[in-house]
């Protein structure tokens, strides 16, 4: 199999398709290995999980333990979880607060910038022993509003032109509060057998939310009586899919369920409605009508390639999946609030989330199956190739397939060593703002 | 010579030992056994009954078994109307996670009361829950935290807080069924 000519791109034809071999094979995952998750900016952690100096919180990315943390001068260090010594995890707790970071094995001690500061009887090493070089080894890591990410090749981009035009979303998160965002504590952590391409789709797909959601729709409309929408009219809401550059897409939709910032839905309860009332004027204010009222009332499904989720629907949630081999990735999920909120507010907001997000919500085992059931499907045989054309020959709607096709070119091109060359298609190039319809507040 | 209690005292209540308390044991007991039964048979409309209406029915997340559903990010947190809005999702055959229905076996087991307070009694049980499907069979393992009230006569839940045991859902994907 040719590694380049898994993705058939014919827009000429309205015909786009991706091989299955490259959702099976541990070939196609070894390289990707290598070609994608060496070369891409990874995911790591948002600024606020770490607040405090000597607060840490240790992840694995692309196979890889790391830990980041916050140092004494209150600036942001990452490091590859090994002990220079000999190799032992150095940080083995999800997340606390240390002074310092001590190796159990032979007791080297390092300090929250990573400097080794103390090693047993190191008069045993001799003269030339340089424990400046011994520190707590960083892979290339930058934030942008808070969000981190690392990065194991020197050649690749900063992250700021790497981000592309997804950095503008990632502003519509950011800015929803005054006071900036924060990682509620607690998080989803769970495995999906399936390949990790199937869940960067699954995740910005809008098709497939009607007939696998049911049971999610049903609820909202029970839940809101006589003042719920008609589900009926789901699958004529307004919206768009649009390619961000450098594989990162985006679906851009009328929110058909309330949004704690700030969309009020009976779900909410006629109590809900000043306060939100409230939240769109400090918007408005802050960032003039238009910006605020895409804020409040449009749904933003992320892709920021190769495996970094940003969802801003009924609630905000941060998914990363990591592979661990072609049909298997752990996937973890967290929920993004204004840093001061409390109270009524932070309640509704936990239970929006709640009602479809999750392990334990009412949409995302679906999803699970579904993806599992796809991974099932592959080993049937007789077709041998999926179909991504949906709204090929027309302007992009949200429920169409574009940001999967950006998603998927990136990919073909990282995989094959071939020029990336962005396609248009009818969507709006990179860097278009897309006008957002003003509606009676 | 050296007086001994005739009864020994409870060891998580402190309550005297006697047949009222060993009673209580054996009714919380029969309680949660009938919850497992009703769950593993798939009878969720009888299930919903042994909840009064004040219930509420928390899963905290595998990486904060503490969590406050006031303030931190839970699995689950129903209350009765969200229970009952589970069930008819279990039911609909379209919970594609469940349809068709996993099979399951539920274990419970060191059952103690530990306070009674009033009208409201709290326990606590380990328990097991073995779930196949697909060709998958994987156990959810933990902890339940309840309160119970007598109504009517009869005991019901009043709060469930069901805390995994698990590091990571990594063998199950998902908690589509009620734990």
């Amino acid at each position: 199999m040719d590694v380049g000519s898994l993705v058939y791109d014919r827009p000429d034809l309205g015909k786009f398709r991706v091989h299955r071999f490259a959702l099976v094979s541990p070939e196609i995952y070894e390289l990707e290995r290598r070609r994608i998750f060496d070369r891409c900016w990874l995911y790591l952690g948002h600024e606020s999980e770490v607040p405090e100096p000597g607060d840490y919180a240790r992840r694995v990315v692309a196979e890889r333990p790391l830990f980041f943390a916050r140092n004494r001068d209150g600036g942001l260090a990452v490091f590859h979880n090994t002990c220079p010594h000999r190799g032992a995890l150095v940080c083995r707790t999800d997340r606390g607060n240390a002074h310092v970071f001590r190796c159990f094995y032979h007791a080297w001690t390092f300090d929250t910038s990573g400097a080794l500061i103390n090693v047993p009887d190191i008069d045993g090493y001799g003269p030339d022993f340089d424990r400046g070089q011994m520190g707590l080894r960083s892979p290339r890591f930058d934030s942008y509003r808070g969000f981190v990410f690392v990065c194991f090749d020197p050649e690749t981009e900063p992250l700021r032109d790497y981000l592309a035009g997804a950095a503008e979303y990632l502003d519509l998160v950011a800015d929803q509060a005054a006071g900036g965002m924060r990682v509620v504590p607690g998080s989803n952590r769970y495995t999906i057998k399936a390949n990790w391409k199937l869940l960067a789709e699954n995740s910005i797909d809008g098709y497939h939310l009607l007939p696998t959601h049911q049971t999610f729709f049903d609820y909202l409309s029970r839940a809101a009586g006589a003042g719920g929408r008609d589900m009926a009219t789901l699958g004529n809401r307004q919206g768009f899919g649009r390619s961000l550059g450098n594989g990162h897409g985006v679906m851009e939709n009328d929110a058909v369920y309330g949004r704690p910032i700030a969309m009020w839905h009976p779900c909410y309860g006629e109590e809900a409605r000043a306060e939100i009332q409230s939240i769109k004027d400090e918007l408005i204010a802050r960032h003039g009508l238009d910006r605020a009222v895409r804020m409040c009332e449009k749904s933003r499904n992320l892709v920021i390639f190769p495996n970094l989720i940003i969802n801003d629907i009924m609630a905000v949630t941060i998914r990363v999946f990591q592979p661990t081999g072609p049909a298997a990735m752990d996937v973890t999920a967290w929920e993004l609030a204004p840093a001061g909120e409390g109270g009524a507010r932070l309640r509704r907001r936990l239970d929006a989330f709640l009602t479809f997000l999750g392990p334990g919500g009412f949409a995302t085992p679906d999803d699970t199956e579904a993806l599992e059931s796809c991974q099932q499907g592959f080993h049937s045989g007789g077709i041998e190739w999926s179909d991504l054309s949906r709204g090929l020959q027309r302007e992009p709607r949200g429920n169409d397939e574009l940001q999967m096709r950006c998603f998927w070119r990136r990919w073909q091109s990282l995989l094959a060593g071939t020029p990336h060359v962005e396609q248009y298609e009818r969507g709006l190039p990179p860097g278009a703002v897309p006008k957002a319809t003003p509606s009676p507040s | 010579m050296v007086s001994r209690p005739v009864r020994a005292a409870s060891f998580a209540t402190g309550l005297p030992a006697d047949a009222d308390y060993l009673l209580l044991q054996h009714e919380v007991e029969q309680l949660l056994y009938l919850e497992a039964r009703l769950l593993d048979d798939w009878n969720l409309d009888e299930w919903l009954t042994l909840y009064t209406p004040d219930a509420r029915y928390v899963v905290p997340t595998t990486d904060l078994p503490e969590g406050d559903p006031q303030c931190d990010l839970v699995f689950i947190d129903d209350d009765r109307d969200r229970m009952a809005a589970r069930v008819r999702r279990l039911q609909s055959r379209y919970a594609h996670r469940e349809y068709p229905s996993s099979r399951t076996r539920r274990f419970i087991s060191n059952v103690m009361v530990t306070a009674v307070d009033g009208d409201e009694i709290e326990a606590t049980a380990a328990v097991a829950v073995w779930r196949f499907r697909a060709g998958e069979s994987a156990p959810y393992v933990g902890r339940y935290d309840v309160r119970l009230r007598r109504v009517d006569g009869r005991l019901r839940l009043c709060g469930k807080r069901a805390i995994l045991d698990h590091e990571t859902l990594s063998d199950h994907g998902a908690l589509s069924v009620i734990f």
